[in-house]
């Protein structure tokens, strides 16, 4: 550290209960959420599963309830986490927004809550991702808003002459998210718990994919970049690669993404210039998407050894891999000629896992057993071997989950393309279903791996935050005398 | 698209991607001069501990970047994309399905159009037509019907001689091009609560089920009053209007007691939709041979 853009004064109280309140909930919310996912898995491999209780534990009203459960309740919780962290340490100031930080919290919450009441309960507007009735959209809004306050006062009173590029992603996700949400929940109420978009037709799943591809780009991407940004040299302990590279694949990123939606509108009533332009966006977003891969693993260069010893690093590292191999997939798949033989398969849900499972919450992992011990002012995680551990029941999770939706999905592609020489179709859809059924059964398994991860880590953080004996030390990355 | 949309898409799609290309070249040099330390600089910056290189970017990134680049300017000078510009090939998602359309027209004429005039029976002999009926059995009527044609709740049997609208070449064959609407009112509101029970153990005994054989008397008269008018007096139902048989013991919505109640309660419609407009006729007269079949084979085995 040669040189410092802090004007003046000591480091500040940071705020820091909010940040330990969205921590803890980030882990309960992911075994929640992928206990749902493990649930409706085993559904799809054992049928009879559908009938625990009827109608709430059918696959169609649970699916809906695991998908809201680990992108908005666990993502969404690791996010306001290391987004409240990150702005406040690397703006030097404590959180503004009074009142309206804890109520970001209480807040989504009770979104969290309402969302696992209605949906079992068949309350949906059907709009994949979005399927929360108007009420609680309303109240997303406004949450949403408290938190762009939050986020950008505290932006606003920094100590810091510029902003750090992980706030960037952090400020983008936030305004994005907000047009997103409000423009694709727009609809006319007909009852507490019913409404109809105000779009129809086309126009409707082209607005529904705008938002639901932004989801992905927005939420689950540049977001998710952010904390990459911060906590992937804070781990390692080594400056950024490449400042340029930051500002490109930023801007270019960003920029880009908006457009690239309506490639799950593919072959579709789309227009065709809309599909194409979709397509290209697409394919301009490989090298975007890319550069954020490479400025966090080249960040590790000189550092390669902590790997061996630092598995929450690995977990950072991994999770960049993934990210690398399903922003590769991404553009290939939204090509129309592949998108012809993907779409509609397991390929595509393998390929939200390679992004869900391997950098999304691989990323969140990572993140979250370096806060741990900084927010509750402990040396270092209870146990570093059951976070090895968590890390290996990951990783052979998430390959397990989507080496088996590669397989059926082209096995499912290339059945439901193949004609015979009088021009039938050769295989009848059931016949796919009955070829499909060993990858589920391998799918289950590797998501129970996953989850069992997720206990592991439960554990391990329980212990870290209730014993005494692990208080923090002078060699602890992040001082005690900084925790609140 | 008027032309207005079309100059905004346009100017839309070429104003962002110029600005990713101007972002691209402008951090093509590295801003801080390297010269003391090559290629390990920062920009200055701290922020919480962490520093920046300024590394300039990767050759192989930016070449690649490069070349998505060009494909896409490419691919929006062949294909349509820029607004109303139909692209320099004239490529469009509806003539590439029509062309595809006429493509297998002309196969189809070839494989299956021999069957248009065939009958049914003649069809029903030959192994490769029959082959070529349980294809499409299997990748259209088997949703309902089952894979093996066994049928399901509230999907008709065609394995076996119990027809609702009659099992020959004739009857088959205009099941499937005019489809079926079965439609049994509901009984519930004309012969009250008491009639419906009683009915229903009439209707268990004619199918030598467990029944009360008091309430089945009782049920008789009623059947004998509003049933028989579909079903027949015997209850051996009627072809002509798809009044199912309800002595053979073959149930379409189950056979307990409180099924039959319901049936008889509440009604019930259904329907078969007609293939008419879905099907070409050659494969429908090989769906109509397989499925005429189906019920042969039965036959042959008693």
């Amino acid at each position: 550290m040669t040189t410092s853009v802090v004007k003046t004064g000591p480091v500040p109280a940071y705020d820091y209960k909010i940040v330990r309140q969205f921590t803890i909930m980030s882990v309960v919310w992911g075994i929640v959420g992928m206990g749902v996912g493990v649930l409706i898995a085993a559904q799809l491999a054992w049928p009879a599963l559908n009938d625990l209780f009827q109608p709430f534990t059918h696959f169609g009203r649970l699916r809906p309830l695991h998908t809201n459960a680990v992108i908005f309740a666990f993502g969404g919780s690791v996010l306001f986490a290391t987004s409240y962290y990150v702005v406040q340490r690397t703006c030097q100031t404590p959180l503004w927004g009074g009142w309206l930080v804890p109520f970001t919290f209480w807040g989504w919450q009770v979104v969290i809550v309402a969302a696992a009441i209605t949906l079992p309960m068949g309350l949906t507007s059907s709009k994949e991702y979005a399927e929360l009735e108007w009420p609680i959209d309303i109240l997303i809004a406004l949450i949403w808003v408290a938190y762009a306050l939050v986020f950008f006062g505290t932006i606003a009173k920094r100590r810091t002459s510029h902003i750090y590029v992980a706030n960037w992603f952090f400020g983008a996700y936030i305004i994005t998210i907000a047009f997103l949400h409000i423009v694709n929940n727009l609809a006319i109420p007909v009852y507490p718990f019913k409404s109809y978009s105000l779009f129809a037709g086309t126009t409707d799943a082209m607005i529904q994919w705008w938002y639901g591809h932004n989801a992905v780009g927005f939420f689950l991407t540049a977001a998710f970049l952010g904390i990459m940004y911060y906590f992937v040299p804070k781990q390692a302990g080594r400056p950024v690669y490449s400042y340029q590279l930051s500002i490109v694949h930023f801007w270019a990123l960003i920029s880009i993404y908006v457009w690239a939606g309506g490639h799950h509108l593919h072959y579709s009533a789309l227009p065709d210039w809309t599909q194409s332009l979709a397509m290209i966006m697409s394919v301009i977003l490989l090298a975007p998407s890319w550069g954020g891969m490479i400025n966090g693993i080249m960040t590790l260069s000189g550092a390669w050894h902590k790997l061996r010893t630092d598995p929450t690093l690995r977990f950072l590292v991994v999770s960049l891999s993934f990210y690398g191999m399903s922003t590769f997939e991404g553009p290939m798949m939204s090509i129309k000629t592949v998108n012809a033989l993907s779409h509609n398969t397991d390929w595509t849900v393998g390929h939200v896992h390679s992004g869900a499972l391997g950098w999304v919450a691989m990323i969140s992992i990572g993140a979250l057993y370096h806060l741990v011990p900084v927010l509750f002012g402990r040396k270092q995680m209870y146990s570093v071997k059951l976070i090895n551990a968590h890390f290996w029941l990951a990783t052979v999770g998430t390959v397990l989950y989507i080496a088996a939706m590669w397989v059926n999905g082209i096995t499912q592609g290339l059945m439901w393309r193949a004609f015979n020489a009088d021009g039938t179709l050769t295989y009848s859809f059931v016949e796919s279903v009955i070829a499909s059924y060993p990858g589920y059964i391998v799918r289950f398994i590797g998501g129970a791996f996953f989850l069992f991860g997720m206990l592991l880590m439960a554990y391990n953080v329980f212990r870290t935050v209730t014993e005494k004996e692990n208080a923090a030390s002078e060699d602890n990355i992040v001082p005690h005398a900084q925790t609140a | 698209m008027s032309t207005f949309w079309s100059i905004w898409v346009i100017v839309l799609t070429l104003a962002n991607l110029a600005l990713v290309i101007w972002v691209l070249f402008a951090n093509r040099k590295v801003a801080v001069d390297d010269q003391q330390e090559p290629g390990n600089q920062t920009t200055g910056h701290v922020y919480d501990g962490i520093e920046e290189y300024d590394n300039p970017l990767p050759r192989w990134w930016f070449l690649l970047f490069v070349g998505t680049l060009v494909f896409s300017a490419l691919y929006l000078v062949v294909y349509p994309g820029m607004g109303n510009f139909k692209g320099v090939v004239g490529w469009s998602s509806v003539g590439e399905l029509e062309a595809s359309q006429e493509k297998a027209r002309e196969k189809f004429d070839e494989s299956f159009g021999k069957y248009v005039e065939m009958p049914i029976e003649q069809i029903a002999d030959n192994r490769d037509a029959l082959k070529m009926g349980a294809r499409i059995f299997a990748n259209n009527c088997s949703v309902c019907h089952g894979a093996d044609g066994g049928g399901n709740y509230g999907f008709p049997n065609l394995t076996d001689d119990a027809w609702l609208y009659g099992g020959t070449p004739e009857a088959i064959l205009e099941t499937l091009h005019k489809g079926r609407q079965g439609m049994m009112p509901a009984q519930g509101p004309i012969i009250g609560e008491d009639g419906v029970k009683n009915v229903t153990e009439y209707v268990l005994a004619m199918n030598g089920l467990e029944h009360n054989a008091d309430m089945a008397t009782q049920g008789k008269q009623v059947f004998g009053t509003v049933c028989m008018a579909c079903h027949g007096m015997d209850g051996k139902g009627n072809q002509a209007i798809g009044a199912p048989n309800l002595t053979d013991n073959i149930w379409l919505y189950g056979s307990s007691r409180e099924q039959i109640q319901h049936t008889v309660r509440g009604g019930r419609s259904n329907v078969m939709p007609a293939q008419k407009d879905k099907l070409r006729e050659d494969k429908i007269r090989l769906v109509a041979a397989y499925v005429y079949s189906l019920s042969r084979q039965q036959e042959t085995a008693q």
